[in-house]
């Protein structure tokens, strides 16, 4: 597997002594669509501004795509776009000259520059908005705008601090779409966010960061697979006259209101034995919805478990 | 100077800087026109009118060098401050840092935009000197490199400046109670002649009388001070002022935690 971006023991502590990173170790294969989770001060945004280079480390060592990001400064910048979690643009330029001059820094000549800012802003359904103050874009607007120009200079790796926080579901989902499909044009992206739904949908990989440490890197779906409970919601078509209270080994269903149960399944048990246990009682499904988010069910637990570790 | 990419970036900062300033000219250009015009209106003819002559001129030709080099200072100093200043305060310096972008490019770019506005002031100003005094130029090639190289200085310095303002006061602090005193006491509008001994030594520890005497001489032909001192001075002002410059990005202040 090519490393899209590799750091080995890197750490920060800021001035007022707080540790940020406490040696973390990663790697993203090239390709990858990779999570970063973690709750609020966790680290992630230390850590892709060490590796975009507006965060100075303490320690560790950083390589993008094989090359040291001391040493091979311009072309590991050549490599990066990063699409940070505050809005950081000037709000007094029109929307088409930040894209435009952001593909100048990054040294396009002014016709490829004016190419590749229309190709983005209109993927991005911003052209017709080119001529407009950023200050003037709704804040979905200014996200996407942020995406374009971490994009004009076509870097190999995307990186996506919360991207699509405070966007609408229906921007949210197009946003989706629009990074898979730069992802399956061969662009590596790292996303952080705090929608975990959007990481189940999107990532491969995944990376769980508290108090400055990894405590979890794996596969998505390895990490799915063990959650071991899952509950889900499921609705009557009648109105549930009696209590429904059935507890058997992997298999536990409780009326939570006139139409609807909960069922609790673990240990390998699936849906269809809720659903035929149900049957007995003379009690028709006509549809059903995970309780939670099963990543979220994860997190938290992670979470909890790094907490007791930590004591 | 610079490789191909670099000179994109460097136009792509300076094309940036002009907008900006080109763009607000409500607040950049026509201020100092204004201000600068009352000057010669007031100084120069109705009391210039009442003084007579100084250092062998009129009055009004007196000062008119010392209100060019006036103008082409502070507008030179508060772009770059301003300018980048803003450009932290919006956090969009961080296009440029997260850019492939070396650092004296970076200086050089706000640099190059904080000169072509005090310039462009300069100039004007120079064009409305025009209707209150008949000048001629006693040295073009001193009056063009004192004025570059002081646009220069004070560019660097604005620049400096930013990098460690934190609010909005701090960028007008400097201009407030350091440049403007320091500008009305380098001899625009006096010979250091009429001074008392001490203060007359006093002003020469003040750098900008040796800009403001430097332009006097390349346009009347007549000087406070040593015109090679006074250029030595500028390069040395740029030395040191551009090192700290370059030493300041490198070290992230004010803009990399």
């Amino acid at each position: 597997m090519t490393v899209a971006i590799s750091v080995s023991n890197l750490q920060k502590s800021y001035a007022s002594g707080t540790m940020a990173l406490k040696g973390i170790s990663l790697e993203v294969g090239q390709g990858d669509f990779f999570a970063l989770l973690g709750p609020n001060g966790a680290g992630k945004s230390t850590f892709i501004g060490i590796v975009s280079t507006l965060v100075t480390r303490t320690g560790g060592k950083v390589r993008v795509f094989g090359r040291d990001v001391d040493t091979h400064v311009y072309q590991t910048k050549l490599d990066l776009g990063v699409v940070p979690q505050e809005i950081n643009f000037s709000q007094f330029e029109k929307v088409g000259d930040v894209v435009r001059t952001q593909a100048g820094y990054y040294g396009l000549p002014r016709k490829l520059a004016a190419e590749r800012s229309e190709k983005y802003l209109r993927q991005l359904g911003l052209w017709e908005k080119r001529n407009d103050r950023s200050r003037a874009l709704s804040g979905g607007m200014k996200r996407r705008m942020m995406i374009a120009r971490a994009l004009v200079h076509e870097p190999r790796l995307l990186i996506l601090d919360e991207p699509t926080a405070g966007v609408d579901i229906e921007l949210r989902r197009s946003m989706w779409d629009f990074l898979l499909e730069i992802n399956r044009a061969g662009t590596t992206i790292i996303l952080t966010t705090h929608y975990l739904e959007e990481a189940e949908q999107l990532c491969r990989n995944i990376a769980i960061i508290d108090e400055g440490r990894i405590i979890e890197n794996t596969s998505m779906k390895k990490l799915l697979l063990e959650l071991d409970t899952h509950a889900f919601i499921l609705d009557s078509d009648a109105m549930l006259e009696d209590e429904v209270n059935i507890d058997e080994p992997g298999l536990s269903l409780r009326k939570i209101d006139s139409h609807s149960i909960e069922a609790v399944l673990s240990g390998g048990r699936d849906i269809n034995s809720a659903i035929a246990a149900l049957d007995r009682l003379g009690i028709r499904i006509i549809s059903m919805r995970n309780k939670a988010n099963r990543l979220e069910q994860l997190f938290l637990s992670r979470l909890r478990g790094n907490g007791e570790e930590g004591g | 100077m610079f490789s191909d990419h670099r000179l994109v970036a460097f136009e792509t900062i300076v094309i940036k800087e002009v907008r900006r300033f080109t763009r607000i000219w409500l607040q950049t250009l026509l201020p100092p026109v204004i201000t600068i015009s009352l000057y010669f209106v007031i100084f120069g003819n109705l009391v210039g009118g009442r003084i007579g002559e100084m250092g062998g001129y009129r009055y009004m030709e007196f000062i008119v060098p010392g209100l060019i080099m006036m103008a082409v200072i502070q507008n030179s100093y508060s772009n770059v401050v301003s300018s980048f200043f803003s450009q932290k305060f919006q956090r969009s310096v961080e296009e440029l840092l997260v850019a492939p972008i070396p650092n004296y490019v970076i200086l050089s770019g706000y640099i190059a935009g904080g000169m072509v506005r005090g310039l462009c002031v300069g100039l004007i100003v120079t064009l409305m000197s025009l209707f209150f005094a008949d000048l001629g130029i006693h040295s073009l090639l001193i009056t063009i490199s004192v004025v570059l190289l002081t646009s220069l200085v004070f560019s660097l310095g604005g620049f400096i400046n930013a990098v460690f303002a934190n609010n909005f006061d701090d960028i007008s602090i400097i201009p407030t109670f350091v440049l403007t005193p320091l500008i009305y006491l380098g001899g625009v509008f006096y010979s250091i002649e009429l001074l008392p001994p001490f203060w007359r030594v006093a002003s020469q520890l003040n750098p900008i009388f040796y800009m403001v005497n430097t332009f006097r001489y390349g346009i009347l032909g007549t000087s406070d001070i040593d015109v090679a001192w006074a250029f030595t001075m500028l390069c040395l002002f740029i030395i040191v002022l551009y090192g700290g410059c370059i030493w300041l990005l490198r070290k992230g202040t004010g803009v990399r935690s």
